[in-house]
């Protein structure tokens, strides 16, 4: 495995940050509702349908538009400059600076380390009897696969298609859906992990489990 | 053990009662410290762990004490008892229950439909009952069916008698049992209100279904209101007799409810107990306020400070009351009634406050079908004149001669219809029904004949020209009655643009409001979000030009029970408007067909159903009938029945079930189409009914709105809960109409649904 574990998380310690630039839609006259340095929210609620924080309001044709925070973060950097102003379509205006989760970062890097194994098309997906019992007696890690065997269903229209598997050979590290879930097209269903990168992979999540806090 | 020993043994008895009446004195106050009770439970309290170490003379002089200064605060509450002191009687853990009356009223039941927590909705209990009465030395047993809800003696999975979708469709499911076996039905009413959740069946269209059903079912029915919460309490209160509970509480909504609404007062947010306690007194709630009212029949007598479960002497006084209920219902359907009505009166002057178990005289509950008539008649007419007398109208001149030609014009019309469709027009369907079958048996004679002569033409000179080309009426159909005169939203005359709700997701462009209101009808053109339009775009453009005539404008929403602040709001409303009640009704044209439309608009009051309203709904529905002309319920916003009316709102809903119910049954076309909100009393009834039901596209529809699903269910529903797609998905409402479409749509659904005729009877 050519990944630098120590590097890796080396600059995740130093730069634990991830900027959202945050840019006008469309043209209009700004007034920024935020200032420096304020803690912003997401949306928020069940079905996220609670706006995140009120960033800017860009004003166009008589036609207040409410500009709110997509993610958590603070106010990195606001350009003060378009206050009451016309902007551009497109403009930066602020940046909120998120600091990545810990389950973000093992995703991060999981995405670096995994072959990820898409769905073809919008279906409903399980996993065949055998590897699903197999992985129900020895764990997630338990099945390992090689190019031509059989490692999903594929359900549209109550019609089963067996999937077969076409990349390097590895063990399944991760399964991305719940059986009998509809998944959109190109998501991910399984995460592959080559037999001697396995260990690798568990001590990252490890030590960023217990070296990161949130 | 010696009589001392016994003695103190008692005590311990009785010191768990009087425990036990501490406890319910402060729950009926709704304060433990009301005349220093917590101290006197503390004493109880003490002396129920000291019993066996006091002097036993010391006891029972401390007990004697307690229970004088107990009885002392009791007769000060009853003098005392208010509106939200009757609430919490009827919510006190200790107020009898539907078990305790199953169990001490009917000789003997059996439960149906499951029991206790293995049950579909164990807040409603159905039983198959009888009950006995004696007549000298004689018994006779009745079969009746019990439903009614059970709040549980603290059983947290009845729900407080809080009755699911599915918990009502069983009452209905046993209640045409009841009708099928000809058996009375006691319906004994326990419920805040219903559990306001929207899955199949649905509150809202559940309680509609009940109610419709109850207008027309074919056996006598008693209701008993303990606990009267409005939509809940109707699913089961349309009965021929209402009996009340003298401590019970019969409303619109709860004093908390109505004190959110009038106080403003945000979510999670605490209500000054001040307001509920003048919502309680304003919203008229209690047995002697619905009777004065009109809303129920009788009251039957509870001890002062309401009846528990241990009340013997109430269940008997109910019993009574119960089975006199049922005799009357059932001697006021028979022609021969006078000594048996009079031998029962006699009975009940004998015991005007007790109950007696000699009736003097047996009555059988069976009917005959000429006395079933007769009870669907009189059940009609009951709740017909229900709350009549509160209904306003517009003061008049002492000899106004415009109503009395509107008066003579009515009669004349009324009787033209009744001879053209009443007498003549089934002699001319069973003339043409006659014709057509001979007509069809001499076509099928002579094709055996002209067949070969035909087959030898077409060979000859080849195939003729199939079929007319029928023209499609409908696809010829503009949006508007006349293009080139199109009524434009006074929404459009501003500059400015806006943004689609919708545009996150779609990518909808900001919409110029010009356009928007007028070239687009308010409807977003990427992805077709309805913006809300007044309900005047509708009468413009909807209706053929100059067609719409409205009616019965002399109706006025009123304010009957005095309500603080009701007035001012009316009159702004009215101000506002140029309008005098939430409801306009007129007669129509579409398409050359005609039409009886009424429709609850959100200006005035966000449309809600009071008496003024409810009386309005009814006399369109009545017109539709005389007129055999389709009926619309065009509902372009109804915020549910006005709060501030009480019961007399509430009552609306099975009167206007009652009219719609009759016309339907009379062979009427009834089309509901919801439009931006609909909730509440009305979809539970007039309008839920209805066999043929559409949305407007962005309308939402429902029982009730997020925040009180929220506050009753403790559960969040998401944002597009109500939409039209959901109560589609439900199968509330029949189809998504887009308001581009509504007049080709209602067009093609007069067309399709209502037949040639447009009355299929």
């Amino acid at each position: 495995m050519d990944l630098n574990l120590n590097e890796l998380l080396r600059q995740y310690h130093a730069n634990p940050y991830e900027d959202h630039e945050i840019c006008t839609p469309h043209t209009g006259i700004v007034t920024f509702k935020v200032t420096e340095g304020q803690h912003t929210q997401g949306p928020s609620g069940q079905w996220l349908h609670k706006p995140g924080t009120l960033l800017f309001i860009l004003e166009r044709e008589n036609n207040p538009k409410r500009i709110t925070a997509k993610c958590n973060g603070q106010v990195a950097e606001i350009r003060h400059e378009f206050e009451g102003k016309f902007a551009e379509a497109g403009t930066p205006l602020l940046k909120i600076r998120h600091r990545l989760t810990k389950d973000e970062i093992i995703d991060r890097i999981l995405t670096e380390v995994l072959t990820v194994f898409p769905a073809p098309q919008k279906a409903r997906y399980y996993l065949p009897p055998d590897i699903a019992s197999q992985m129900e007696k020895g764990g997630e890690t338990s099945i390992s696969i090689k190019p031509g065997d059989d490692v999903l269903i594929m359900s549209l229209m109550k019609r089963d298609t067996l999937l077969k598997y076409e990349g390097m050979p590895g063990i399944i590290y991760k399964v991305y859906f719940k059986a009998g879930d509809l998944v959109e097209q190109d998501a991910p269903l399984l995460g592959i992990c080559p037999p001697e990168n396995v260990q690798f992979v568990q001590k990252i999540i490890d030590r960023i489990k217990n070296e990161w806090e949130d | 053990m010696d009589a001392e020993q016994k003695h103190i043994a008692d005590s311990g008895q009785f010191l768990t009662q009087l425990a036990s009446r501490i406890s319910y004195l402060a729950d009926v106050i709704g304060d433990s410290r009301w005349y220093a009770l917590d101290t006197l439970l503390e004493e109880v309290t003490f002396l129920r762990s000291a019993i066996f170490e006091l002097p036993a003379k010391e006891l029972f002089r401390r007990i004697k004490v307690l229970d004088e200064r107990i009885s002392i605060l009791e007769d000060r509450a009853a003098k005392e008892i208010t509106p939200v002191r009757m609430v919490n009687i009827v919510r006190s853990v200790q107020r009898f229950t539907l078990q305790d009356i199953l169990e001490n009223i009917y000789d003997s039941f059996t439960e149906l439909g499951g029991e206790e927590d293995c049950n579909i909705d164990p807040a409603v209990v159905v039983a198959r009952a009888t009950i006995s009465r004696r007549v000298k030395k004689k018994i006779y047993r009745h079969q009746v069916m019990v439903i009614g809800h059970e709040k549980g003696m603290g059983e947290e999975y009845r729900n407080g008698g809080c009755a699911k979708p599915w918990g009502n469709d069983k009452a209905l499911r046993y209640m045409k049992v009841a009708e099928t076996e000809g058996i009375p039905i006691h319906f004994f009413i326990f419920t805040p209100g219903s559990y306001p959740i929207e899955d199949f069946p649905g509150a809202a269209q559940q309680i509609a279904r009940n109610i419709y059903a109850m207008s027309k079912l074919e056996v006598p029915m008693v209701s008993f209101i303990s606990e009267g919460g409005s939509g809940g309490a109707e699913a089961i209160g349309l009965a021929d007799m209402r009996l009340m509970a003298s401590h019970g509480y019969y409303s619109v909504i709860s004093p908390e409810g109505a004190a959110a609404i009038e106080g403003r007062i945000r979510e999670g947010q605490k209500v000054p107990r001040e307001l509920i306690e003048k919502c309680a007194e304003q919203l008229c709630m209690t047995a002697e306020d619905n009777l004065r009212l009109g809303t129920i029949d009788r009251i039957v007598q509870e001890p002062p400070l309401g009846a528990r479960r241990d009340d013997y002497d109430f269940f008997k006084r109910l019993r009574f009351e119960m089975i006199k209920a049922t005799d009357e219902v059932v001697l006021s359907t028979k022609s021969f009634r006078a000594f048996r009505a009079y031998a029962l009166r006699r009975q009940v002057k004998k015991h005007p406050q007790d109950s007696t178990d000699d009736f003097g005289v047996h009555i059988s509950w069976n009917l005959s079908d000429a006395e079933i008539e007769r009870l669907l008649e009189l059940r009609s007419q009951k709740y017909r004149a229900m709350g009549q007398g509160y209904i306003e109208l517009k003061k008049q001149t002492i000899i106004d001669t415009s109503t009395l030609k509107d008066k003579t014009k009515e009669t004349i019309s009324r009787l033209y219809y009744e001879i053209k469709y009443g007498l003549l027009k089934p002699q001319k369907k069973n003339v043409q029904k006659v014709l057509q079958e001979v007509t069809g048996e001499g076509a099928a004679f002579l094709s055996n004949i002209t067949e070969p002569v035909k087959a030898a033409v077409d060979f000859l000179a080849g195939p003729q020209e199939g079929a007319r080309q029928y023209s499609d009426e409908a696809a010829q159909i503009s949006i508007f009655n006349r293009e080139w005169e199109q009524y434009v939203s006074p929404l459009a005359n501003e500059d400015r643009t806006v943004s689609c709700p919708n545009a996150a997701k779609y990518g909808c462009l900001d919409l110029w409001v010009p356009d928007l209101y007028g070239e687009f009808c308010g409807v977003c053109p990427a992805c077709g979000h309805h913006f809300p339009l007044e309900y005047q775009w509708y009468l413009q453009n909807l209706f053929d030009a100059g067609s719409v005539r409205e009616f019965n404008n002399h109706i006025i929403s009123g304010n009957p029970l005095k309500f603080q602040g009701l007035d001012a709001r009316l009159n702004r409303d009215v101000q506002r408007t140029g309008r005098k009640s939430g409801i306009i009704t007129f007669k129509a044209k579409l398409n050359g067909i005609k039409i009886v439309v009424a429709m609850p608009y959100s200006n005035f009051r966000s449309g809600t159903f009071g008496s003024a309203e409810g009386e309005k709904f009814i006399r369109a529905c009545d017109l539709a009938r005389t007129r055999r002309r389709p009926f619309i319920a065009y509902i372009h916003t109804t915020g549910g029945i006005r709060i501030q009316e009480g019961t007399l709102g509430v009552i609306q809903m099975p009167r206007c079930t009652m009219a719609v119910r009759e016309y339907v049954d009379s062979g009427g076309l009834y089309i509901v189409v919801y439009d931006n909100n609909s909730y509440a009393g009305p979809v539970a009834s007039f309008l839920g009914c209805s066999p043929y039901q559409v949305g407007i596209r962005s309308s939402r529809i429902g029982f009730a709105g997020p925040r009180v699903i929220r506050e009753t269910t403790g559960q969040d529903v998401p944002p597009d809960y109500h939409s039209a797609r959901n109560a589609l998905m439900r199968g509330h409402i029949q189809g998504i109409w887009d308001r581009r479409d509504f007049r080709k749509n209602l067009y093609d659904a007069l067309q399709t649904m209502g037949g040639p005729n447009l009355y299929y009877k």
